[in-house]
Formats: C-alpha cells, structure tokens, sequence
C-alpha cells in the first residue's frame, strides 16, 4: 500500500522551501556581525539549527534539504570547537592567549576584528551543528523503535 | 524588590514542577522553568533603571557610554547558559523517550513498581 | 516602566502555573512557550537585545523537541496526584529557597540601583582593547573566552550522551531489553 507522503502539508513544504534559504542567511548575519551588532555566534548558530528542524520537520526525516546534512552534522560541530581552540591557541607564541591577536582594521566594519568574526564563525558552526545533531539523534531514535506518530509524517 | 519576588515566584514553581509531578514530561517542563527563571534572575541583577544595551554605535563618545549602559558581565554569562538549558532539555528528551520504551509508561511511580 | 515589567513577570507565573497544572501535556507545552516568548520580550526591556533574539529561538527548538515527544509518547497525565509526603517536598524546598532569597535580596542594592561592579573596565575598554561595538561579544569572545571553551565542551558532552543514550536501539533496531 503506498504510504502518504512523508512530512506536513503542500503548503507548509512551499512555504519552508522560500523561507529555508533567508533563515540561513539572517543567521550568518547575526552570526558574523556579531562584534557590531547584538547577537553573535550563538544566537547565529541557533538561529542555522531552527532553519534545519524546520526543513527536517516539513519535509520529513528523508527529503529535502535536511538530510543532506545530518551526516557531516556531527563533524562540523568538532570543527568548529577546534577552530575556537586553534584560534585561541595560535596567539600563544605572540604572548596572548585567549586574547584577540590579529591585527584590526578599521573601526565598525567588518574587518575591525578579524580574530573575533573568526571566533563567531567557530561558534556558529559549533552550537548550530551540534543542536542540529541532537534534534536529528532524536528523529532517528524515533524511526529506529519504529515508533509512528499519530499524524504528520515521520519526523 | 517586587520584581524579585516575581522572579523569585517562578523559581519556585519551576522546582515544584519538577520535584511533586509524576509525568517525566512534566518534570521536564519544571526544569525549562527553572532555567528561564535563573537566567531573568540573572539579567534583572544586571539591570540599570533608564540605561541602553551595552552596543557601541558609531558617532557615540566612547568616554560617556561607560555610565550609560546596563551591566554587560551577567548578559554573557547568560548568553552561554541559554544554549547550555537547550543542550540539556535535549538529552533529558533523549532519556524519557527511552524510558518510555523501555517501561511503556511515563510515570515514574509505575516505573518504580515495574523496575527489575 | 517598572510597572510594565512586574505585569510582564506576573504574566509569566501565571503562565508557569498554568502549564504545569494542566491535564493535557500538548496544552502545557505550549504554555510553556508562550512563557519563553514573554520571558524575550522582558529580556529586550532590560536591555539585552541579543539574550531576547537567543530566547526566542531556543523557546521554538524546546517546544519542537518537546511536542514531538508528546505525541510520540502519551497525550494527557493520567492517574492520581502524588502522594501528599511528596507534594509537601515539593512544595517546602521551594518556600525554603525563596525565603533566603528573598532575605538576602533584600540586602543588596534596590532593583536598577547603580552599584560596584568590574564592567565599567570592560565597557570602557572593549572599543580599543577588542575593536568590538558590542561588548557582550567582547567579553564572551575575548575577555572571557575561557568561559566561552567550557560551554563549547558542555554541548559538546551533551549531545554526546544523547548520541549514546539513542545508538543502544539504532544499532539493530531491535528493542533491547536491558
């Protein structure tokens, strides 16, 4: 018997597929901007993490954008605390460790602290990554205990 | 002092939550209430009466925005503490889905009585 | 002002009340959303514009995960309340906290009061010191960054334990019984 359609309505998929993309990009806005303007990488990468569940949600665990992720879900998270801890690291021959070490540009724009957007950037990838990898452990519990929802698709 | 009790209200109905109810999803609910309410408690410390957020805009004298800002020092402790509670209300999930496979039921009287 | 934010907080108890004692677990999910998105707002009014943009993103992932595990499991809390020795628990170590608190509250400075604290470093020297406009992600990247690796390493450890806690079944897909 063929099964119903993984995930949430026709017009729940429509709409993520426009709204998936500028979540996105609003959080690598909030997420690289962070020394500027108030938010910064963890309310960047949380905001990443929500686009995520949501493609995971309207489209179900097996289509759309969201499964294309989760494998490398876990990795990047490890890359990004790596990234921190190297950046951090680097700065420890000059005598500044944990401190911001790169060389700054001009006040208010983007380059004006390049060791910090680095950090942001390492802070993204880890908290966007690893609350991704923690809703899709989740979802794949689910679906390994062959537990079935009462509605909606599976996921 | 009022909005202390407040805060200090929904502190305690957080740890009443997750102590006297016998659902885990229950408990689970008592414990994001406990964490909103300490992370409010925290900011409210750090609130000044009639001051901005702590962001330096550009033509803003650097020298006059010391006194004119909140207490920036609880904002960043609170900003990690956020994503912390998420991460933790994660596993929590993780661990009453699994209980509930394992016993059939979410109470955790009957999980005693059914343990072994 | 202040009377804006004691109505806010009280909305909140209100709220906290109310999703904890109703029957119907969806219900109280969802109240407890609305909690968090009030709980962002009050953020905002006191003056911390990236916590209320983090609350409210964290508040939509919670009743996501949380809704999911509503349905997959039961929908309404069955049976009797607990017994009366463990609502008395419950119910005495929460009087017993909020009675310190309220008492060692009460002496330190009124609510909004300026008092002594090391930001006036931080605010003054996060421009020259870190290039940063906005201080709080000076002082969780730069100032305190050590603090910020700690939380890296929480998460970190979290979804870990969630990943072992999950993988027991997702091996074999046969339901263990262990």
């Amino acid at each position: 018997m063929p099964r119903e359609r993984d995930g949430l309505s026709a017009i729940v998929r429509v709409v993520t597929q426009w709204l998936f993309v500028p979540i996105l990009v609003y959080g690598l806005g909030v997420g690289f901007f962070g020394h500027l303007t108030p938010g910064g990488g963890f309310a960047g990468g949380v905001v990443i993490a929500c686009g995520f569940v949501l493609a995971t949600i309207a489209f179900g665990g097996r289509t759309g954008p969201a499964p294309v992720f989760h494998r490398w879900a876990a990795s990047l998270e490890a890359v990004g605390a790596m990234t921190y801890l190297g950046m951090a690291a680097l700065g420890w021959s000059a005598g500044h460790f944990m401190q911001a070490w790169t060389p700054r540009g001009e006040d208010f724009t983007l380059a004006s602290a390049p060791f910090l957007v680095v950090l942001n950037l390492a802070i993204l990838l880890k908290v966007g990554a690893g609350l991704f990898a923690g809703f899709m452990v989740l979802v794949l519990f689910d679906r390994a205990t062959g537990a079935t929802a009462r509605e909606g698709g599976d996921a | 002092m009022t909005f202390y009790c407040l805060i200090f209200a929904l502190l305690a109905v957080g740890l009443y939550g997750l102590l006297a109810k016998r659902n885990m999803l229950k408990k689970i609910l008592g414990l994001v209430i406990l964490d909103n309410a300490v992370n409010l408690l925290l900011i409210a410390v750090g609130y000044r009466s009639g001051k901005g957020a702590p962001i330096l805009l550009p033509g803003d004298d650097p020298a006059a925005f010391a006194r004119s800002s909140v207490d920036p020092l609880p904002q960043a402790l609170v900003l990690t503490s956020i994503v912390i509670g998420l991460g933790v209300t994660m596993i929590l999930v993780a661990m009453a889905l699994r209980l509930h496979q394992r016993y059939g039921t979410l109470d955790v009287d009957r999980m005693d009585r059914l343990k072994g | 002002m202040n009377l804006i934010l004691i109505g806010l907080a009280a909305f909140l108890v209100l709220g906290s009340v109310a999703a904890l004692e109703m029957k119907n677990l969806l219900s109280a999910v969802i109240a407890v959303g609305v909690v968090g998105l009030g709980l962002s707002v009050l953020f905002l009014l006191l003056g911390a514009p990236d916590i209320a943009i983090t609350q409210v993103v964290v508040e939509v992932i919670v009743v996501t995960v949380m809704i999911r595990a509503t349905t997959r499991t039961t929908d309404e809390e069955k049976g009797p309340p607990r017994s009366l020795a463990a609502v008395v628990v419950g119910v005495g170590s929460a009087l017993v906290i909020v009675g310190f608190g309220i008492a060692a509250f009460a002496e330190l400075p009124r609510f909004g009061a300026e008092r002594p604290t090391p930001s006036f470093w931080y605010l003054a020297e996060a421009l020259r010191g870190t290039g940063a406009g906005n201080v709080v992600t000076s002082i969780v990247l730069d100032f305190r960054g050590y603090d910020t690796l700690g939380e890296a390493t929480v998460i970190l450890v979290s979804i870990a334990g969630a990943l072992v806690i999950a993988r027991h079944v997702a091996r074999d897909g046969k339901v263990p019984r262990a």
